[in-house]
């Protein structure tokens, strides 16, 4: 007889919260009437999140010292707080744009379908965003999978939630395609681990391959090539990118928020543990794999957004380059690199997030895709999604005044303190090439006037207030100016999360 | 409050009052009004900070210092020396022309502009007091945001374009810096500027000198100039020549100078050799210019040749003109500007052809033209004449030709500037200069006098800006020992 483990419940609690919640949103569906549906289902999931913040807070303050729970299946580490908490917040802020803006403008022949699928979806959204809770305490490759197929799942699905739009139909193919194959290399790179090592929890793999001498061995560095290959996918890094732009493109605008921001979180946070854990003997190779990533993602995704006039897609590159600065912290492979990581994601989740809430707004007011011709004068007309956008693109492209600016500055660090300078002078240009397409949407936004281009209002008087919006745009605001000033408050929280992974 | 605080609250007052006008829904006047203010505020914290200041005790005096970041080193470290004082005196007091010119031509969109504005004061203070190498660099690269708003939005018709060049040459000079900050902060242990040791790198050395010489700009790095000072409004061109750019040679000397003695006098003859080229060459395009702004703009560049001449010339007389040269340009480039914006306003146009013969009539506005380019081309008596004899006296000590060379610079220099005054004044009336053109008016009058007149009082007394730059008569050794 297999024993029971022993289930250390607070250490999964956020999990299960935001999995409450949307056990709760999916009934919703069925139980409650279909004109109380959204604000019933909305408040579930942002009661869910609220609640999952506070779960992992308490989490984080509670877990000092990082262990392994539950058949050592699951770290209750505050590396894992941590990113529970950007993820519930992220999740929390996604639920408000949501509550206007799925399904999409223009997707609908019939306005009385409107809230057929609503509670579907902040099912999903919560769901998707308990998954990746788990993704990021996983302490072994099943649940590692297992999570991270939890989570892709409902995000294939949430890519396709505007079923009338071939777009979003698109998008959620070729996701669902791309993404299994991504999912396809992790699992089958982390079959060839466990072939090579006979463990599959990531603290054993390490073990295992001091014990038995197999660094180099053949089967674990293929094994590690295909799961680095399957991070590389979810974290829309170059050469796995692909999907991305059309997916950020096709898929609803708040879906594409929420995966900008969460999944990047969720797989990086993953990443950094994997690596330092289950492979630190390959450190040499994975540092290197990873360098190459990096800047492969700064060349493709810069060079890329060069050419892009669709805003949406702009972005969408701009995310994979993004990718690529986050992945020069990863690639040191030492803890300032995790923790100046860590750090600017949090700068960058926000500005992600928040740069596709305003686009969100946008779109809802034009009825058609966001291209750099149809911003003309949005800055002027909406000042504060304006001013929002101009920090948010300015932030990621590393000027004073936002987090980005902090976060670029700790990953060169981390790149100079390893030696790789040349790393530094490769991310500097990159930034210089990124200058020229975040200027541009600034100069779209306020430089033409909207007369002059003659873009055409949807219908006629203002546009509608867009009070939830608005606050979770200002909330990514405050996170994204925030963390220029308050380096140190968050970089503490970051090095004691850091603390749990073994350096 | 005491002097300390002094520096912090230059700094915040005119960011907090930006984004206090950018939160409030005020009317244009009471914005207009409110910027005036902040900025005239700023001027009497600076008046106020000045007398109090020590002239003749070394180190650094009215800092403050708290964390940033603790775990690399940086923290917000502000404090002034004798020359940042008086280049922070020079920026308050353009500002507060700058602005009151804003706010008398009435920019439209007044809460986006005036919020920018002011957000520029406090970003270019900021430069000028920053004691720490990347707050320096948040700084140095927050003044850009501001100005490329102001260019793009109320520039002229090649705005776009000019903003872009500006940004892409700025930005490739200051990542470049970025660079060289982290390789500097790390492997030195500090980001202080105080704290660190100085480097032999040479390295890092060009790494901060490419910015520098970007911002100021010296020849070949001006690719930007001619652009943003022609579509700029004219007051914004006024800071970005007069101030903006001295925190280029300001850079120099405070961290390429200080920090890197053996790189400095290693590159010392190729620096050299590029402000004398730039004194030169930004003379004769100068002078080659068809319009009123483009004068002035390549008349800043020599400027800016001239004052590397005398940094770079590493003596006593080379730092003191140095200094006494940024802040006399400033104010005379500022005052320029302003001009040259008067004079648009009233003919729709700078371009020599369509100007001419507007001293008839206009009595105020001739004075002040012929006053302050007669400052500029360093009339013995000037302020510029000081600054400029004591670098040129300073780049003899280095070796005479430099003295040669810098001195056909002033000869071109009045060969531009008469040019100049004449095209504008002077000759046939043009065919866009109308009877009804009016002279200068009274709000004008208030902002451009004000200018000029500190021009006329440091025409008398040089000596207050030039032996009070560097505690003790010899800032050859306050370079070498009192910035660290």
């Amino acid at each position: 007889m297999i024993p029971t483990p022993h289930v250390d419940w607070f250490a999964i609690s956020t999990i299960l919260v935001l999995l409450g919640a949307s056990f709760v949103a999916l009934l919703s569906a069925v139980l409650v009437p279909r004109s109380w549906r959204r604000p019933f289902a909305s408040s579930v999931a942002a009661l869910g999140f609220a609640g999952g913040i506070v779960t992992s807070i308490w989490l984080y303050v509670d877990s000092p010292d990082g262990q392994r729970v539950i058949a050592s299946s699951f770290y209750r580490d505050r590396w894992t707080a941590l990113a529970q908490i950007a993820l519930c917040a992220v999740g929390l802020v996604a639920t408000l744009v949501s509550v206007e803006h799925i399904p999409g403008p223009g997707s609908l022949s019939d306005p009385a379908r409107r809230d057929d699928h609503i509670a579907e979806f902040f099912a999903l959204l919560l769901a998707a965003t308990s998954g990746m809770a788990f993704l990021v305490g996983a302490a072994n490759l099943m649940t590692l999978f297992l999570s991270l197929e939890w989570f892709s799942i409902s995000l294939y699905i949430m890519c396709a939630i505007d079923y009338d739009l071939e777009g979003s139909l698109e998008a959620g193919l070729k996701y669902l395609i791309i993404g299994s194959f991504g999912s396809a290399s992790l699992l089958f790179g982390s079959a060839l681990v466990y072939g090579a090592t006979n463990r599959i929890d990531y603290a054993g793999i390490a073990q295992q391959v001091d014990k038995l001498g197999l660094s180099h061995d053949v089967l674990l560095v293929l094994g590690l090539a295909m799961i680095i290959a399957g991070l590389g996918f979810k974290a829309s890094a170059a050469p796995f990118h692909m999907w991305t732009p059309d997916v950020y493109e096709g898929a609803p605008t708040p879906v594409t928020a929420f995966m900008a921001s969460a999944t990047k979180i969720a797989a990086l946070f993953l990443a950094v543990r994997v690596l330092n854990t289950a492979f630190p003997q390959e450190r040499y190779l994975w540092t290197w794999a990873f360098a190459g990533i990096a800047v492969a993602s700064l060349a493709i995704g810069n060079l890329a957004a060069l050419t892009q006039r669709n805003v949406k897609r702009m972005l969408a590159y701009s995310s994979v380059a993004q990718a690529g600065f986050l992945l020069i912290g990863l690639s040191t492979g030492t803890p300032l690199g995790a923790r100046g990581m860590a750090f600017y994601l949090l700068a960058y989740s926000a500005a992600a997030f928040g740069s596709f809430a305003v686009l969100a707004a946008r779109e809802r007011e034009l009825g058609e895709p966001v291209t750099l011709d149809n911003l003309a004068g949005f800055g002027w007309e909406r000042p504060f999604l304006g001013l929002a956008m101009w920090l948010f693109v300015f932030s990621f492209a590393g000027l004073p005044v936002g987090g980005g600016f902090v976060g670029k500055f700790y990953v060169f660090s981390a790149a100079y303190e390893h030696g790789w300078t040349w790393l530094v002078i490769v991310g500097v240009a990159a930034t210089l090439v990124s200058l020229y397409y975040y200027l541009a949407i600034v100069r779209a936004m306020y430089m033409r006037q909207s007369q002059e281009l003659r873009v055409a209002p949807v219908s006629g008087g203002s546009p509608p207030p867009e009070r939830l919006l608005n606050a979770a745009v200002g909330a990514a605001l405050v996170v994204s100016v925030g963390t220029l000033f308050a380096v140190e408050p968050l970089i503490t929280l970051a090095r004691h999360a850091a603390a749990a992974l073994p350096f | 409050m005491n002097a300390s605080d002094l520096t912090t609250v230059l700094i915040c007052l005119p960011l907090g009052a930006a984004l206090l006008i950018w939160l409030l829904p005020l009317s244009r006047f009471a914005t207009g009004s409110l910027a005036v203010l902040v900025s005239l505020v700023e001027v009497a914290l600076w008046i106020e900070q000045a007398v109090r200041f020590d002239y003749g005790a070394r180190g650094l005096q009215n800092a403050q210092q708290t964390a940033w970041i603790k775990d690399l080193h940086v923290s917000y470290h502000v404090g002034e020396y004798g020359f940042s004082l008086f280049l922070v005196g020079l920026t308050v007091v353009a500002m507060a022309a700058a602005v009151g010119y804003g706010f008398w031509v009435g920019r439209d969109r007044p809460r986006a502009y005036f919020g920018l504005m002011l957000f520029l004061t406090g970003a270019t203070v900021g430069v000028f007091v920053a004691q720490d190498l990347l707050l320096f660099y948040a700084f140095f690269e927050a003044m850009l945001i501001p100005l490329y708003v102001l260019i793009g939005v109320w520039g002229g018709p090649g705005r776009i374009g000019a903003t872009l060049k500006l940004l892409l040459y700025t930005m490739s000079g200051s990542l470049v810096m970025l660079a060289a900050i982290v390789v500097f902060g790390l492997k030195y242990g500090t980001f202080d500027l105080i704290a660190s040791p100085t480097s032999p790198s040479r390295w890092l050395f060009l790494g901060f000198m490419l910015a520098f010489l970007i911002k100021a700009p010296l020849f070949p790095f001006h690719g930007w100039l001619p652009d943003s000072y022609r579509e700029a409004p004219a007051e914004v061109t006024a800071v970005l020549s007069g101030v903006i750019a001295k925190a280029g040679t300001y850079g120099m000397l405070r961290i390429a100078i200080t920090k890197f003695p053996e790189p400095t006098s290693f590159y010392r003859t190729a620096i050299m050799a590029l402000g004398a080229a730039s004194l030169v060459y930004g003379s004769m395009l100068a002078f080659r210019q068809p319009g009123f702004r483009g004068v002035v703009a390549y008349s800043s560049m020599a400027a800016s040749g001239l004052i590397a001449l005398g940094l770079f010339s590493g003596t006593n007389l080379g730092y003191d003109g140095a200094v006494l040269q940024m802040v006399a340009h400033g104010l005379v480039s500022a005052a320029l500007f302003l001009l040259a914006g008067a004079v648009e306003r009233r003919t729709t146009t700078g371009e020599f052809a369509y100007l001419g013969g507007m001293a008839r009539g206009r009595p105020a506005l001739a004075t002040l033209l012929m006053v302050t380019g007669v400052i500029a081309l360093a009339v013995p008596g000037s302020a510029s004449f000081a600054g400029e004899f004591l670098i040129l006296a300073g780049s003899y000590q280095r070796a005479w030709w430099w003295a040669v060379i810098g001195a056909s610079g002033v000869v071109l220099a009045a060969m531009y500037m008469l040019r100049l005054i004449s095209a504008v004044l002077h000759e046939a009336r043009g065919s866009l200069v109308r009877d009804e053109a009016m002279d200068l008016r009274p709000g004008e009058l208030s902002l451009i006098v004000p200018l000029v007149g500190v021009l006329l009082a440091l025409s008398f007394w040089p000596a207050g800006i030039s032996s009070h730059s560097f505690a003790g008569d010899n800032p050859t050794k306050a370079v070498r020992e009192q910035f660290r």
